[in-house]
Order: structure tokens, then C-alpha cells, then sequence
């Protein structure tokens, strides 16, 4: 077997397990690539039946149009239930990047939304398309993650997993974060990509975009509406495409020419900045990551 | 190049997954943050952060410190010490890597062993000005125990002992002595610099007295761990798929060996039988699944299968007992108690089950058993369990992947310890070793063979009747007793005709009479002598049981070989000829299962080889184990 069967034969393993072991298991999807491969396993690990769990979306509301588009067709094609999740005391109490900033919007409407829609459907076992090689927090985790009635991740408590003998036992309340996908590099989801022509939002491929530079980030306006243009700043086109999928107004583009799949791969190849630099919420500070883990962030 | 084909190239690499492990403060994070930097895999804005967080905890002053690129946490950047274990990938133009850095602190052994359960190979590190440790020896142990074979003992920080080749040596050759006791095919030690990176990427100028390879090459040639395709047919049922009324699927991955479209299987524990009717996957039905593979199988015929259940071919069945014996690595701060019940994990078949004894634990500092009442925290030791209902299983040695188990507290819902199979127990069996009170000698054993100058060791000859396990047995006493060795013999004639006198050759009576032969080697061991046993022993569970009987490296396994038909042609007793009229039942290889050893410690092959010089081989071997002085 090569090194990508051995991943492919892995993650379906784990699938087929919390299929097996809990009651109410969910699969998060956030129409990023990573999510993309990882539905694409699910559908693998239960064919010919379709997933025997529903999908989660956390919107934010912030999301890239084109994501929005992308995640409803390819729920559908998949033949599984896709639940939405809209924090809506913080629509209410219009949170959003641009008033509240990073940290506060990414903390109600990601983790906060994600953790009432958890609790809301009694959810206990979540699968994340996180993997170790993105940061070094996650470097530590396991596949099989517990959480405690308040979401939280303990770092220094975790419970030893030995072999592919995964410990899925909560309580009532506690639940098991899952990742699947948690010895994929970056290199190998896109190759996995390219070797099983798994359909990817346009927003990975470069286009001419709307693009203004704030803070040495690329940002694409997807929303004029939404946009608070500074005084004199006005979008202008640029080749850009993402190298990660997030809230617009947080995601920095990429100046890229790379428009078909083998150039973007070939373009990963060669980045020498990790991709989550891309993200305004990691660099806020130090072990921001893992901070937010502790508080129940995916 | 083109993309496409460094993809090819990409795809087509093999995997290594190795540990780092050794005592606290020894260097392993700082080398596995060296490799990846020196080898550029660190993006610039890890570089960084991980500069940034130097001058905040580094101990370098405020050149970066790497071994922040993998401690992660930030516990761990706050004192100084790996916590748990941290995954990083990496790879060459030859190979990929999946790097397990563990922590030394024997409180976050579990941990350790967490990352070691999956890796192919262990880079096992030392402190040059320290030597071995407690730890380094515990995880030695635990890194055996797990059935890697392949180890690198790294000797670090070389530059604080003025590069001194002496002592290099030195703690190489008290590792080696050390490892004599282990189940390792291949030590490789050598000299480092993790702070500075001396040989490894690159042969280190400050040892030009070092003639071998740098660290990453040794880890491109290193031989990883293959999925066995080629032994016994293994599925363990992971998930029933109830697609529509016309689909019953069997989803799981192939455990062992592989299996094609209309083969006959057998379920176990329940014993039914019935063909594969189809391989299912998403790309299409296949026509074979192999090991390692996570495939559907639909069967010919309905019959009651569910979770837990595992497939196999009839002819190659797995054990199914109700009690085992199996060595624990205990990862609790509750002690494990006998008699209290526990749910044991092995495969995809969740049991209650109860430890029944602790037969002996193992002193990780000298490999001695001793016996205890109770297991705490980081032990490891041969226990007995009693499961709520019988389950299908192999000994870890046989196949890791049916024979590994874990422990879950029924409470607290934590995982508490991990579990390798030794061996099935069956009712016989369970009366007759329980509960023995343990008379600790005053003089040890290793002073009995002491004074002998030889290491206790049991020299278990193994084969079918007449492939010469007697001969070479005899020739091999004769010799050790001209050089003064102590040792002593046993064989069919001085134990069948006394000690067990009333066992016949069925399945029962052959498993009593190896227990009862095991038994007396090992008292004889304990008296610092070389045993000798030849018998057919033909069961590879019996053999096992022996094994873990002894000491760490005083079992030696010798497989004596030569085909049925030579054997048969020999026929020195004339008992062939009579097993082929039916005048004598149960006779190995007619109708009596021979299951050859599967990692013998030594290999005779009689048909090309002669008693001589099969000698010869086996005294070289007992003096590079060190067991003769
Ligand atoms: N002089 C010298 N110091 C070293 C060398 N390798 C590591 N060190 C120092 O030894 C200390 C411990 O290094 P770590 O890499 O954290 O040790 P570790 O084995 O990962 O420790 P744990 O994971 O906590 O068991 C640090 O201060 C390192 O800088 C070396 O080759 N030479
Ligand atoms: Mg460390």
C-alpha cells in the first residue's frame, strides 16, 4: 500500500468506528478542503448507504458567497442532512469581524455557535477535518479528543490511545472531538485531491478578485454591503486565490496565477509560509490555538 | 521535474513512523527540531514564533531553541519538559517520515507508549555524560514489548563529554549488554549533537572517529514494519451496513493476511460458516481485499453476525477463549486490583473483564519478575484475565493487530492500561497455575549463574519428529559441558517417562505437558543453568506461554527445520509409517497441526546444514546474547 492508502484505509477506519460506538456522531463541515476530503471518506467508509450522520455548518454569516453555493450542492449530492447553525444572539447583538474584531467575532459566532449547536442536538461525537501538521497545538492532539461538559480541551490530561484502539466512552454531556484526518499533511490533501478529482470551491483557484491590502493582508471584498471602506481604499483586481477558507473579512488571499489544480499544487509545494498564516485569529498571540481548544474551538 | 511526476514520486514513497524516546532532558526534542530544521521542513513563520517564544523560555540564551518547534503546549514551554507526545511529518526524496517526539518524565509514560504503539523503529536517546537511565531502560522495554525491532541509540550531547570516543563506547557497549535481554534485531549506536546537528544530517567534523551514517540517512534505510498480506486471514467486524433489505455488508479492515470473492469463512466465536459473496468499495467491487485495507464484504448466506464477530478462514482459526494471560503496561494512578472488573477493548469486541492474578511484574531496571498483589502506575507485568464472554484473539506476537487490547476504566470512562496477548487460557490451564505463594529465594539467580560464568537461559528446540531437534540438542550439551558450561537436557525420555507419565497426545495433554516442561526450565533456569528442551512443542500459544515465563531474554527459540518429506524419509522411530496407517493418532504433521514459530531467535535448517555445524552457529549465537561468558 502506498502512504496514501495507508491515510485513506486510517480515516475510514475512524469513521466506521464512531459510526459504531456512539449515538449521536455529526460530521463538522466548513467547505474547506480538508472538509471536502473528509466527506469524501465518509462517503467511501459507508458506501453504498450514504453516512449514517448529518452534516453541521457553523455559519458565521461571513462566510464567501461562493462557499455558501458550494456547501448546499455538494450536501445534496452526498445524500446526507445538513443542519445550519446561526448564533443568533450574536446576529442580535450585531457581532461581526469589522465592529467587533477577530477575536471577539471568531469567539460568539464560531466557538459559542458551535457549542450551542452541539449542545442543541445532543451531539456526542463531532468530526473535525483538523490535522497535526497545521500547528503545533495540534501536533499534540489525539484522534479521538475528549471534551467535557463545558467543551473543553485538558492538553495535559489526555487519555493514552494506543494501536487504532480508540477510548470513546463520555458521560452524559461530554463528547469526543474526531479527527480523522490528524496524520494527513497538507501535500497529501492535495494530492488525495488531484488523485480522486474531489470537486473544490472556485475560491482555491486563482481569478481576477476584488482585493483590498489592509495590514499587509490581501483581503477580497465579497460583500460591498458589509465592507467599511477606509477613506480613498478601493478594490482593485488583482490574481488571487486562498490557501484556506474562512470568514472574508479574516481569510488573506494569495497573489497566485495558479489556475488549475496541478499549479496550485505545485504552488503549495513551494510556499515557504505555513498556511494558517493566512489566518488573522492564530497570530493574535502566542498559543492563541491552543487557548481557543481549551475553550471548546474546534 | 514536472508536478505530475514529483506527485508519482510522492505517492510512491514508503512510510517510516518512529518514535523519540530515552530519559527526561536527554535532547529528543531538540533533535527531532534539529532534523526538521536542518532538513527544511520548518515554514518561516513556525521559525518565528518559535524564535519569539526562544527569548521568552528558551534555554539557549537567544539563539532559537528547536526543541519548541515540537513542545507544543504551553505547559511544556513553561517548564521545560515534554508533556505528550507530538506528531510531525517529514519527508526526503527517498522516504516520509511520521515522527512520534515522546516525553521522558516517567509520569507521562502512557503518553510514551501512546506514540510507540503505532512506530516501525525507535530512536532511543542518551545523555553522553549520564549513561542509561531507568527511564531509558523502561522505554527500551516498553519499545520491545510493542514488537519494534528496529533501534538507534543516539548518544547526545557529545559536546559536553569533549566528543570522547571512550565513552561513546562505553555506554554503546553498556547498552548492548543491556538489549542482550531484549527482542531487537538491529541497534544502531551512535554519536550526537542534537543542539548542533553533528552527524544528523550530515557525519559531525568534531567525531571524525565515527565511521558510520548520520542519523537521517540510517532512518531511509531502516525497514519499516509491512503489512503481513501473507499471514492468516484476519476481519474483525467493525460495523454492520444495512443499506437497504438487499444489503447486509460487513465493514471492516483486513487484520491479517487477504481474502478473494467466493472463499469460504468462518465466523468466530459463534463457528458458522459461509463464502464471500463480494468486496465492496466506492470505486467498484473487488475481487480480493489485503491486509491493511478498509473494505465491505457481503456473505452467501444470512447468518446472525454483528460488531465484535471477525471472519476468518476455517482452516486458519485465531483462539477463543474466555481467559488470557497478557502482558499490561499499567497507565492509572489507581492501582490495578485483582478481582475488580474492568472493560477490555481488543479489536473492534468491547468485554467486561476481571484480573484474576497478576502472575509476576517485571522490573524494568533488570528484567527480573517479582511477585506483587497489585500493579501502580507505569508497571508492567503478566496478568490473567477472565472476559464476560469468550472472544476470538492471537497472541501479539502472531499478529499485533487481534492481539492488542486496551483498558477502560468502567467509571471514570479512562483508558487505564493496554493489553498484549501471551496467550489463550483454557479451563485446564486455569486451575493449575493459580494462586501459588511465591518463595523468594535468598540466593539470586543471577548469583547462582554467576558463579558459572553463563547467563540462565532456556534453549527451546521446536520442530516435527525427526527434523533433528534431539541430535542437535545432545551434540550442543556435549559441547557446552567440554567448555564447562552447567546445562541440562530435556527431552521425550527423561520426561515422558516420569514426570509425565500420564498425559497422552491429544490437544489437552500436549498443552499440559509443555506447561509442565516450561515449569521445570524454569526452575532449572533459576538455578543459573543453560536448559535445554527438545520437543515438537508444536503450538505456537504453548511456546508463547514459555517465553513469558522466562526472564526477558532467557527464552531462546530454535526452530528446527527440514520439510515433512525429509522428516517422513528419516523417519528414525519408525512413527510415520505407523501415523500413516492409523495405528497412532494425533501425530504431528499428519493429523496434528505444526505451527512453526513465527520470529524464532535462531533457525536450523537440517536439510542443508550438519549437526556440527549447527553447533557451531548456536554457540556463536549464545555468545553474542552474551548468555555464555
Ligand atoms: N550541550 C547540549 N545540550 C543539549 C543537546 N541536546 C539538547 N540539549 C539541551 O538539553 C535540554 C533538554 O532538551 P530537550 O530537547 O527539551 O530534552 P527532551 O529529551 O526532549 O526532554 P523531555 O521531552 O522533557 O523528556 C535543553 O536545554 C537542550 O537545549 C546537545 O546535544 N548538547
Ligand atoms: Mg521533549
Amino acid at each position: 500500500m502506498s502512504h496514501l492508502d495507508m491515510l485513506e484505509a486510517e480515516a475510514i477506519h475512524i469513521m466506521r468506528e464512531v459510526a459504531a460506538e456512539f449515538t449521536r456522531p455529526v460530521m463538522l463541515y466548513s467547505v474547506g478542503k480538508d472538509s471536502s476530503v473528509m466527506l469524501h471518506l465518509a462517503r467511501k467508509a459507508f458506501y453504498p448507504a450514504p453516512p449514517p450522520f448529518p452534516l453541521l455548518h457553523v455559519d458565521t454569516t461571513w462566510k464567501f458567497q461562493a462557499m455558501y453555493e458550494f456547501r448546499d450542492r455538494v450536501a445534496a449530492e452526498a445524500g446526507m442532512e445538513l443542519l445550519v447553525h446561526i448564533n443568533q444572539e450574536g446576529v442580535e447583538q450585531g457581532v461581526g469581524p469589522f465592529s467587533h474584531g477577530s477575536r471577539v467575532h471568531t469567539d460568539i459566532m464560531k466557538t459559542q455557535g458551535l457549542k450551542q449547536a452541539l449542545n442543541k442536538y445532543g451531539f456526542d461525537a463531532a468530526f473535525g477535518g483538523a490535522r497535526r501538521d497545521e500547528e503545533r497545538s495540534r501536533a499534540k492532539e489525539r484522534v479521538f479528543s475528549f471534551r467535557d461538559r463545558n467543551h473543553a480541551w485538558d492538553p495535559k490530561n489526555q487519555r493514552p490511545e494506543l494501536w487504532n484502539l480508540y477510548n470513546g466512552r463520555v458521560h452524559k454531556g461530554e463528547s469526543i472531538r474526531v479527527f480523522p484526518l490528524s496524520n494527513w499533511t497538507e501535500l497529501d490533501i492535495w494530492q488525495y485531491i488531484y488523485q480522486e478529482d474531489i470537486p473544490m470551491v472556485p475560491l482555491y483557484f486563482a481569478a481576477e478578485r476584488p482585493v483590498i491590502e489592509r495590514d499587509g493582508m490581501l483581503l477580497m471584498v465579497d460583500d460591498n454591503e458589509r465592507m467599511p471602506f477606509a477613506p480613498g481604499e478601493r478594490p482593485q483586481p488583482r490574481m488571487v486565490r486562498f490557501r484556506t477558507l474562512g470568514c472574508w473579512p479574516l481569510t488573506g488571499a494569495v497573489e497566485s496565477t495558479a489556475t488549475t489544480l496541478l499549479e496550485v499544487i505545485e504552488e503549495t509545494i513551494q510556499v515557504k509560509n505555513s498556511e494558517r498564516q493566512g489566518r488573522a485569529i492564530d497570530q493574535d498571540a502566542g498559543a492563541s490555538m491552543e487557548e481557543k481548544k481549551r475553550q471548546g474551538y474546534f | 521535474m514536472s508536478i505530475e511526476t514529483l506527485l508519482k514520486e510522492h505517492a510512491e514513497k514508503d512510510l517510516l513512523r518512529f518514535i523519540t524516546c530515552g530519559s527526561v532532558d536527554d535532547g529528543k526534542s531538540t533533535l527531532i527540531g534539529r532534523l526538521l530544521f536542518d532538513s527544511r521542513q520548518v515554514y518561516e513563520d513556525q521559525l518565528s514564533a518559535v524564535e519569539r517564544d526562544s527569548r521568552k523560555w528558551g534555554t539557549q540564551g537567544d539563539a532559537a531553541d528547536l526543541a519548541l518547534l515540537v513542545d507544543g503546549l504551553q505547559s511544556e514551554r513553561e517548564q521545560g519538559i515534554t508533556i505528550d507526545v507530538a506528531y510531525r511529518y517529514f519527508s526526503t526524496p527517498t522516504r516520509k517520515f511520521i515522527i512520534a517526539d515522546t516525553p521522558g518524565h516517567e509520569q507521562y509514560t502512557r503518553n510514551m507508549a501512546t506514540g510507540a504503539s503505532t512506530a516501525d523503529a525507535a530512536v532511543i536517546l542518551v545523555d553522553a555524560r549520564k549513561g542509561l537511565q531507568t527511564q531509558t531502560r523502561r522505554h527500551s522495554f516498553i519499545v520491545s514489548s510493542l514488537g519494534i525491532e528496529q533501534v538507534i541509540v543516539a548518544v547526545n550531547k557529545m559536546d559536553l563529554v569533549d566528543y570522547d570516543q571512550a565513552r561513546f563506547e562505553e555506554i554503546a557497549r553498556d547498552y548492548q549488554r543491556f538489549a542482550d535481554k531484549l527482542d531487537f534485531k538491529a541497534i544502531h549506536c551512535l554519536p550526537v549533537v542534537a543542539l548542533n546537528g553533528d552527524n544528523v544530517l550530515e557525519p559531525s567534523p568534531n567525531m571524525a572517529w565515527f565511521d558510520g551514517h548520520p542519523l537521517l540517512s540510517l532512518l531511509e534505510s531502516l525497514p519499516s514494519r509491512q503489512a503481513d498480506a501473507d499471514g492468516e486471514f484476519r476481519f474483525p467486524i467493525q460495523y454492520v451496513n444495512r443499506h437497504s433489505s438487499e444489503f447486509r455488508g460487513f465493514a471492516g479492515t483486513v487484520a491479517g493476511g487477504q481474502i478473494k470473492t467466493g472463499e469460504r469463512v468462518m465466523v468466530m466465536p459463534s463457528g458458522r460458516q459461509s463464502a464471500v459473496a463480494s468486496i465492496v468499495t466506492f470505486n467498484g467491487e473487488r475481487a480480493q481485499a489485503r491486509c491493511g485495507e478498509a473494505v465491505t464484504l457481503t456473505l452467501t448466506d444470512e447468518i446472525d453476525i454483528s460488531r465484535g464477530d471477525m471472519l476468518v478462514r476455517p482452516e486458519q482459526r485465531p483462539r477463543v477463549a474466555e481467559a488470557l494471560d497478557a502482558r499490561v503496561v499499567w497507565m492509572a494512578d489507581q492501582p490495578l486490583l485483582p478481582g475488580r472488573q474492568y472493560d477490555v477493548k481488543l479489536g473492534t469486541r468491547t468485554v467486561a473483564a476481571t484480573p484474576e492474578l497478576i502472575h509476576h511484574r517485571i522490573d524494568v531496571n533488570t528484567l527480573e519478575h517479582r511477585h506483587v498483589d497489585e500493579l501502580t502506575l507505569n508497571e508492567i507485568a503478566l496478568v490473567r484475565w477472565r472476559l464476560s464472554a469468550s472472544a476470538a484473539f492471537d497472541s501479539y506476537r502472531h499478529n499485533a493487530a487481534t492481539g492488542a487490547f486496551v483498558i477502560i476504566d468502567r467509571i471514570s470512562n479512562l483508558t487505564v492500561g493496554a493489553g498484549m496477548v501471551v496467550r489463550p487460557v483454557t479451563d485446564s490451564l486455569a486451575d493449575k497455575s493459580q494462586n501459588v505463594v511465591w518463595h523468594e529465594h535468598r540466593i539470586a539467580k543471577t548469583q547462582r549463574a554467576g558463579q558459572k560464568s553463563q547467563r540462565p537461559a532456556v534453549l527451546w528446540f521446536t520442530g516435527l519428529s525427526g527434523a533433528g531437534k534431539s541430535s542437535v540438542a545432545n551434540a550442543l550439551e556435549l559441547a557446552l559441558f567440554q567448555r564447562g558450561y552447567h546445562s541440562y537436557l530435556l527431552d521425550g525420555d527423561n520426561v515422558r517417562h516420569g514426570l509425565n507419565r500420564d498425559l497422552g497426545f491429544t490437544d489437552e495433554d500436549r498443552v499440559e505437558n509443555i506447561r509442565r516442561i516450561g515449569e521445570v526450565a524454569r526452575l532449572m533456569a533459576d538455578a543459573g543453568l543453560v536448559v535445554l528442551s527438545a520437543f515438537i512443542s508444536p503450538f505456537r500459544a504453548d511456546r508463547a506461554m514459555v517465553r513469558e515465563l522466562m526472564e526477558s531474554g532467557e527464552f531462546v527459540e530454535i526452530h528446527v527445520q527440514a520439510s515433512l518429506e525429509t522428516c517422513e524419509s528419516r523417519d528414525p522411530k519408525g512413527l510415520y509409517a505407523r501415523a500413516r496407517a492409523g495405528a497412532i493418532r494425533n501425530f504431528t504433521g499428519i493429523d496434528s497441526p505444526y505451527e512453526a514459530p513465527e520470529k524464532p531467535e535462531v533457525v536450523l535448517d537440517t536439510e542443508s546444514l550438519s549437526i556440527e555445524e549447527c553447533v557451531d552457529e548456536l554457540l556463536d549465537y549464545l555468545k553474542s546474547r552474551r548468555i555464555l561468558v
